[in-house]
């Protein structure tokens, strides 16, 4: 049955952004299908791959677990917010230079995940790196070039988020 | 031959960023579910909940009640598809068969088998309706075992079904008229074996188990399809080969294939698994009956029991060698798991098996057999991950029995040209023993292991490869830059690697080639993007367009020079007159001149090219095994490959790297956890449990060049054959480490604990 839809008012990417959702409807599906945001992947819908990875209010987070309607008075940000007018931000572009991507499903949730190590860390050890990684799966690269990828926009980020 | 090195390239071996790069960091790259149509429904799928089943009656007058319900269909809005074979160069499938498996027409098959469908107008609304669809079933006795299933009294998965005999990889066959669960059984004989096993002195024979697993692509199966009020289908999904499913789909519709248009969207991983159609059939049946166009994705249990992940296995691998290190005889008893539907990657895992290596007497026995679990399909060198972790083991046991180093046993036996494989065909130009003696000039080879419970596993592998059709077209823009329309999908890296080809060929930078992949009415016919095939059959119809729209520009210097065509040539991207030095244009100079001198120049090319370039390579794994909980940690991974020419070295790295995480993963973890009503009870990412990044340790890829003779780029495929040894090298590395063979994937620690207790129990025994 159509149900009632609720107003919820959050912050995207810096951008004030309301929209309606019905109480079932996911972060994931409401970024995606009500906001047309398709940056932000479904991998599993169930938690476990991280291609829906979102920054909510500061913490990384599978936006499929997170109810639309939680979002309320969130700031919220997605891969669509990590490049600006002046260009990719350093993790994408470390990422192009390092090839860390093949099909390339799964990096808007990786790059999401990497920028909140650095803004926390900036200078992560290969380990924590991989740890921190972990919840994002990757099918194509081995993890390799992703890591190589993070250590080295670290790098060129001077140690700065 | 010429070397890479001799070939003097100025673009290929360079590492440019791809062209898609920003569009995929950015989110901005349209994958299958990301393209929306006005007025699309979603649709959802009612799956079996039983493996083997009569399905008596489907009641959808629920589910059709429902508001918001557009349309619900079951098999019997499906044509009867012809019974036929399609042979698209990476398995082969029956068209009858697909049908049925994309819809019950009147049995269940497995668990997750569709028996009905609904369009709505949202996903929710449709889960609802599938719910509200009553299905009664005649629940039958599953067979969920290969070798269970070829016994005389097992229950039979198609009661009509009779054993076809078969002498090679894609033979027609010979049917026996036996009803049987033996779709095919396969015999490949060299030599005589019998001969060859009297002259060894040391024989090791084993059996070996491997269980299902998933090709594990991130992106789920998903397709937007619309079928308009004049009959014409046109599709947007996540495909790795639209011209294959165009015919698929044709063919279990009856519906003509000029009327049906796939477009290609940016795919999300497949390795195999995203060559048959699934969603693509209903999708269209039910928007043919909703008149609107329909959306559907599968779920990630859907993925696990509704699409074809690679078979599980049973075989007996026996092998003989002599006291000097020479294996003299080979034989395999190798038993696949098809799935529903005949049609396992068994034939392929029979060629692939004892490749490697010269033996002159060799007998495999492969059987295909059908059970109550999902139709199998590829997955990244179908069939010989598990033929060769069996064949790995044993060699590696020989070795160790004759007191041989397995890195030296292996160089000792290595196949070169001319050796012939266990079907008769021999071995082409390939770098076999150059992994070989790549990887024991290594670091990793001659370091120590530096702690107790930790030991180094080697094993080797070998995949065919795919040749298959490819058609391109280039247009030369007015600046200089060329548009490179092509018609596989990109499923990791190709478009850069075929841009490059298309700059070497004329002369100019990576990054003016401008790569599009096209749908199935803007471009001629392309093969799967399967079979390692992508970069080396395009490449042979890019170096053909690129010719054509050469000789095309010469003719403008020649007008411009007023000299005849054959005073010019052309060469590192300049056109020059052989008569008078002083005459010069660069392809960019030319390029801007095309509109005055006769128009612009596009051309294009369809090719079949023959001769893919076999693959080989062999990799070595340091393990270290916690004897108490049996845990595995991988601690180093070097794998050496023979890529031909590697175009764009990263994605060949990237290509190497991804399957042996994968083989690892397949090694140690993944599998098809089955309970005995044939319920799959692992159906999630994280029951499954594919390696993380903090599972793998970095893999180094040693790139060996050995150029393919056959090809304009020296290439051979590189994307498969890297997922083929990390299963023997990890099994025999803890062999190494701990004193167990262990011959059931996945090696999982309850398994290791086992082994070594009973082997501490023998000892004692002994002692």
């Amino acid at each position: 049955m159509p149900s009632e839809k609720i107003h919820v008012r959050t912050t995207v990417n810096g951008e004030a952004t309301d929209f309606l959702c019905e109480a079932n409807q996911s972060l994931l599906e409401v970024l995606r299908d009500v906001l047309y945001m398709t940056g932000t992947k479904e991998g599993c819908n169930d938690g476990n791959c991280g291609a829906c990875t979102v920054n909510l209010d500061g913490r990384i987070v599978d936006s499929c677990l997170v109810l639309g309607v939680e979002a309320d008075g969130a700031a919220i940000e997605t891969i669509e917010g990590v490049a600006t007018p002046e260009g990719l931000h350093p993790i994408q572009q470390a990422f192009l230079e390092n090839a860390a991507l093949q099909c390339g499903v799964c990096t808007p949730g990786f790059i999401v995940a990497s920028k909140a190590l650095l803004e926390r860390e900036p200078n992560p050890s290969e380990y924590r790196i991989r740890h921190w990684l972990a919840g994002n799966l990757c099918r194509c690269t081995g993890y390799d070039k992703i890591v190589r990828a993070v250590v080295d926009a670290a790098q060129q980020m001077g140690g700065k988020s | 031959m010429t070397t890479v090195e001799e070939r003097n390239y100025k673009v290929i071996g360079t590492r440019p960023i791809r062209h898609d790069g920003a569009d995929k960091v950015t989110g901005r790259a349209i994958y299958g579910i990301d393209y929306h149509m006005t007025g699309e429904l979603w649709g959802k799928i009612l799956r079996s909940p039983h493996a083997h089943a009569n399905i008596v009656r489907i009641d959808t007058s629920k589910a059709e009640a429902l508001p918001g319900v557009r349309a619900v269909i079951t098999g019997r809005d499906l044509p009867v598809a012809a019974d036929m074979e399609l042979d698209d160069g990476e398995t082969s499938i029956n068209t009858a068969h697909l049908s049925n498996n994309v819809m019950a027409h009147r049995k269940a098959l497995y668990r997750g088998h569709a028996v009905a469908a609904v369009a709505a107008d949202n996903q929710h609304i449709a889960e609802d309706a599938v719910a509200l669809i009553e299905v009664e079933y005649e629940v039958l006795p599953p067979v969920l075992v290969g070798r269970d299933a070829m016994k005389a009294d097992s229950p039979l998965v198609h009661p009509e079904q009779t054993t076809k005999t078969m002498s090679y990889r894609f033979d027609p066959g010979t049917d026996t008229g036996q009803k049987s669960n033996v779709a095919g059984r396969t015999e490949m004989r060299l030599g005589d074996v019998e001969a060859g096993f009297k002259q060894a002195d040391v024989i090791v024979e084993r059996e070996f188990f491997t269980n299902w697993v998933h090709q594990g692509y991130i992106e789920a199966q998903n397709a937007t399809v619309l079928w308009n009020n004049d009959d014409s289908i046109q599709v947007w999904n996540s495909s790795q080969g639209t011209f294959n499913q165009r015919q698929l789909m044709a063919e279990i519709l009856k519906h003509p294939v000029s009327k049906i248009r796939i477009t290609p969207q940016e795919i999300g991983g497949g390795f195999g698994g995203k060559i048959p159609v699934y969603l693509e059939v209903p999708a269209a049946v039910l928007s043919k009956k909703s008149g609107r166009p329909v959306k559907m994705m599968m779920n990630r249990s859907e993925v696990f029991e509704g699409t074809g992940p690679a078979s599980g296995s049973q075989m007996v691998c026996k092998m003989g060698a002599t006291k000097d290190g020479k294996i003299v005889a080979a034989y395999a008893e190798l038993v696949f798991e098809a799935g529903a539907f005949p049609g396992s990657a068994v034939g392929a895992g029979a060629q692939g098996m004892f490749t490697t290596y010269n033996i002159e007497n060799i007998l495999i026995e492969a059987y295909d057999v059908v059970v109550n679990k999902p139709k199998s399909a590829a997955y990244r060198s179908p069939g010989t991950p598990q033929t060769c972790f069996a064949a790995e083991s044993v060699v590696d046991e020989l070795a160790y029995k004759l007191g041989i180093d397995p890195l030296e046993f292996r160089i000792k036996n290595a196949a070169k040209e001319g050796d012939r494989r266990a079907d008769g065909v021999a071995h082409p130009v390939m770098g076999n023993l150059e992994c070989m003696e790549a990887l024991k000039a290594t670091d990793h080879y001659k370091s120590d292991l530096g702690g107790p419970n930790r030991g180094r596993g080697v094993a080797s592998g070998y995949w065919g490869n795919a040749g298959m059709p490819a058609s391109c077209a280039v247009s030369i823009n007015p600046n200089g830059t060329v548009s490179l329309a092509e018609g596989s999908p990109d499923i990791g890296g190709s478009r850069v690697s075929l841009a490059m080809m298309t700059a070497e060929a004329f002369g100019i930078p990576a990054e003016d080639v401008v790569p599009i992949i096209k749908d199935t009415d803007s471009i001629g016919y392309n093969g799967l993007t399967a079979g390692s095939s992508t970069t080396l059959r395009n490449g042979v119809a890019i170096a053909q367009v690129a010719k054509q729209a050469i000789d095309l520009m010469k003719a403008r210097a020649a007008r411009l020079w007023e000299t005849e065509v054959d005073n010019v040539d052309f060469a590192d991207g300049i056109f020059f007159s052989k008569a008078e030095s002083e005459l010069k244009l660069t392809f960019k100079e030319l390029a801007a001149k095309l509109m005055e001198t006769g128009g612009p120049i596009s051309t294009a090319a369809s090719v079949a090219p023959r001769g893919a370039g076999p693959s080989f390579s062999t990799h070595i794994v340091d393990v270290e095994v916690d004897p108490e909980t049996g845990k595995v940690d991988i601690l180093k991974y070097t794998a050496a490959q023979d890529v031909g020419v590697a175009i764009h070295p990263s994605y060949v790295e990237g290509q190497v790297q991804g399957g042996a995480a994968q083989g690892i993963g397949w090694a140690l973890n993944e599998e098809y956890f089955y309970d005995d009503s044939g319920r799959m009870v692992n159906s999630s990412y994280l029951d499954y449990r594919m390696p993380t990044s903090l599972d793998l340790p970095d893999i180094d890829a040693i790139l060996v060049q050995v150029p393919n003779p056959d090809h304009p780029f020296g290439v051979r495929g590189v994307a498969e054959i890297s997922i083929v040894p990390p299963l023997g090298a990890v099994a025999n590395a803890i062999h190494a480490a701990v004193g167990v063979r262990m011959q059931d994937l996945p090696m999982a620690p309850h398994k290791i604990v086992k082994a070594i207790q009973e082997k501490d129990a023998s000892s004692n025994g002994a002692g």
